[in-house]
């Protein structure tokens, strides 16, 4: 999408972002974007806001895939751990007692399973939101660091469709921000 | 190009004046909207100056976690004869404290996992102060164990790693289950506890002033944005974290009680002991935070962010989860009589009147009768009274596992072989040496870190006081 800053000087502009001082402002203008078509938007705020993700339609998503697949691979891996070494590897008779005492084995499955569920979630969650990324061009807006803070803000990138120098930049001032700015890199 | 930087940005507000310690029933006083929430518990870390007191309490713990340096290096040098472990007594401190520092790690989870799933918002201004308890409590339960086996450099024949001598663990053991069992609740902790924070670091990148402080907080942001899409999947991600966190640490202290009730041994062997181990960690967990936050708040002016409300409600907390573990000593009487098995009924009555008589009823005062003040809403609000039940049911936590663990094999089925064992000096200096290490690292991490999550408590703050200043 965005290529990194070539360092010469030479920015390229990357989309518009318009700053808000509270969420139900910034609720308001999503929606009032998403209405008018645009697409290449995000916005950024200092805590999740479950309005943003409904406008944004950005509750679908494969983290709870992705942690099933985990968990079930642990769960497997538990048990075929404990079955290899008590079964095929390394059987011992003790009293006449099953190799394969898959009872005593349920608390080291469990383990595995939540173990590997949570390296998932943790693994996922970064790999499939594109992190870790240290450098992003909206960093290179200097109010952009209220984001994690106070403020709010929308963006709408350059590849949308719909974007225009002017117009693009007139809708976001009508839509009551606090500032518009360009973001390039 | 080089980076610009505004930094009057940075800090955008003058510090807020906090008046008088806030003493109203809200979970988050009314001086705080986004922007002085941020900076409250931003400036904590970023602050220039760092407080005297953190100096002193250093080099107060600096010598005590020496100390747990010195016991552990005589302990290796020696060997672990220079505990007083000796036949009958065969587990002594190694697993009280073991299953003590496991046990205050618990409410850790608790709060972040369990009252995170119903939607306890009160919670999430000391979760991750919790969490850093459990991470810590965790790394000094680990210690224990690893000790105990003689050669801890061998540890990792615990773990199935294939080997020449086709060595597999005893699968059917709990003490292998407590392997997987202790390493994946620490893992998942750490997941957990590092997974919540990449937020707030984020912000402390944002804020820092100095340019090496804000790249370290970069990276260990892994350069978070607050992208909406982002926050989709982490909040998916942390919601099923605090699901799988809620069983597994569940897990964990039944575990560890299997540890016991699998053997047969008279007082271990019983039904009643994974809820009411578990009831019993969560107990002196809660006491734990209650123990911490008091002194913290205080200290840091965070009245406003745990507040009465949050007192009163960890010491309800508490107040239940005694009654749970009161409940499981009534049940050990009462079976130990029901039973009609003479071994059984022996160790009860030994308990109460025998050697450790004094131990027994020192842990009946502490974990059943002092806690019943509580019972009183002008004590459960009161910071003191509180603190000064949180540490006698943190010293009562520690005797009820020296009463399981040492009154069931000091005196076991052959008065012949019947023993006193109160632990050696090294016993001793081990364990204070594991409180400074921990109280240690809460000191470093009270300081480099934000303890209050800054992203959380933005979301309870009620959406009027949203408005921007």
């Amino acid at each position: 999408m965005f290529d990194m800053n070539n360092g010469h000087g030479i920015t390229t502009l990357r989309g518009f972002v318009a700053e808000f001082k509270d969420e139900e402002t910034i609720i308001d203008a999503t929606k009032k974007t998403v209405d008018a078509g645009y697409h290449n938007i995000e916005t950024y705020t200092p805590y999740p806001l479950e309005e943003l993700l409904d406008v944004q339609h950005l509750h679908r998503n494969n983290v709870a895939l992705v942690i099933l697949i985990g968990g079930l691979i642990g769960c497997a891996v538990g048990f075929f751990m404990q079955y290899f070494a008590s079964v095929i590897h390394y059987p011992i008779n003790v009293g006449g007692r099953p190799f394969n005492s898959w009872p005593a084995f349920i608390p080291v499955m469990f383990e595995c399973t939540v173990l590997f569920a949570a390296i998932s979630a943790m693994v996922g969650m970064i790999i499939m939101n594109r992190l870790p990324r240290p450098h992003h061009p909206i960093f290179e807006l200097d109010r952009f660091r209220l984001a994690t803070q106070d403020r709010f803000f929308l963006c709408i990138e350059v590849e949308d469709p719909s974007f225009d120098t002017e117009k693009t930049w007139k809708f976001l001032e009508d839509l009551n921000p606090h500032e518009v700015n360009k973001v390039e890199s | 190009m080089p980076f610009k930087r505004d930094w009057s940005l940075s800090q955008k507000a003058t510090d807020i004046e906090q008046v008088e310690p806030y003493k109203g029933d809200s979970v988050v006083a009314p001086e705080y909207n986004n922007s002085t929430i941020t900076q409250k518990i931003a400036n904590i870390v970023l602050r220039a100056e760092t407080p005297l007191w953190w100096y002193l309490a250093l080099a107060f713990l600096l010598p005590v976690v020496g100390l747990l340096g010195i016991s552990v290096t005589y302990l290796v040098l020696i060997g672990t004869g220079v505990w007083g472990l000796n036949v009958p007594v065969g587990w002594g401190f190694a697993i009280i404290n073991f299953v003590w520092w496991i046990g205050i790690g618990h409410a850790g989870t608790l709060i972040s996992a369990i009252l995170h799933l119903m939607r306890q918002d009160w919670r999430n201004s000391i979760n991750r102060f919790a969490e850093a308890m459990t991470i810590f409590a965790v790394m000094c339960a680990g210690m224990f164990p690893l000790l105990h086996v003689g050669r801890p450099w061998l540890a990792y024949w615990l773990l199935p790693l294939p080997n020449t001598m086709a060595l597999w663990p005893q699968w059917r053991s709990p003490l292998v289950w407590d392997v997987f069992a202790v390493s994946t609740y620490f893992t998942v902790s750490l997941i957990f506890w590092y997974m919540g924070m990449i937020p707030d670091l984020g912000t402390l990148r944002d804020r820092a002033k100095h340019p090496v402080v804000a790249r370290i907080f970069g990276v260990l942001s892994l350069g978070w944005r607050g992208a909406s899409s982002h926050w989709a999947r982490y909040e998916k991600a942390y919601l099923i974290l605090a699901g799988l966190s809620t069983p597994l640490v569940l897990s964990v202290h039944s575990i560890v009680s299997f540890d016991f009730a699998v053997s047969l041994i008279p007082g271990w062997h019983t039904t009643v002991f994974p809820p009411y181990f578990v009831a019993g960690a969560i107990y002196a967990g809660f006491a734990m935070v209650l123990t911490l936050t008091i002194p913290v708040r205080k200290i840091f002016g965070l009245e406003g962010l745990i507040t009465t409300r949050h007192l009163e409600n960890m010491g309800k907390v508490t107040l239940a989860t005694g009654f749970i573990v009161v409940y499981g000593y009534a049940m050990e009487m009462f079976i130990s009589w029901y039973s009609a098995s003479p071994y059984e009924g022996f160790m009860m009555w030994n308990r109460m009147t025998g050697q450790y008589a004094l131990v027994y009823w020192a842990l009946i005062f502490c974990n059943a009768v002092s806690i019943q003040i509580l019972w009183w809403k002008r004590a459960r609000r009161n910071p003191i009274i509180l603190f000064i039940v949180s540490l006698i049911v943190g010293v009562g936590m520690w005797l009820e596992r020296f009463v399981i663990v040492v009154t069931s094999l000091a005196n076991d089925y052959m008065p012949s072989s019947w023993d006193y064992y109160a632990g050696s000096i090294w016993d001793w200096s081990l364990y204070v040496g594991t409180i400074g290490f921990f109280l240690f690292m809460m000191c470093l991490f009270i300081r480099f870190l934000p303890m209050i999550p800054m992203s959380e408590m933005k979301m309870i703050i009620p959406k009027h006081r949203k408005k921007d200043v």
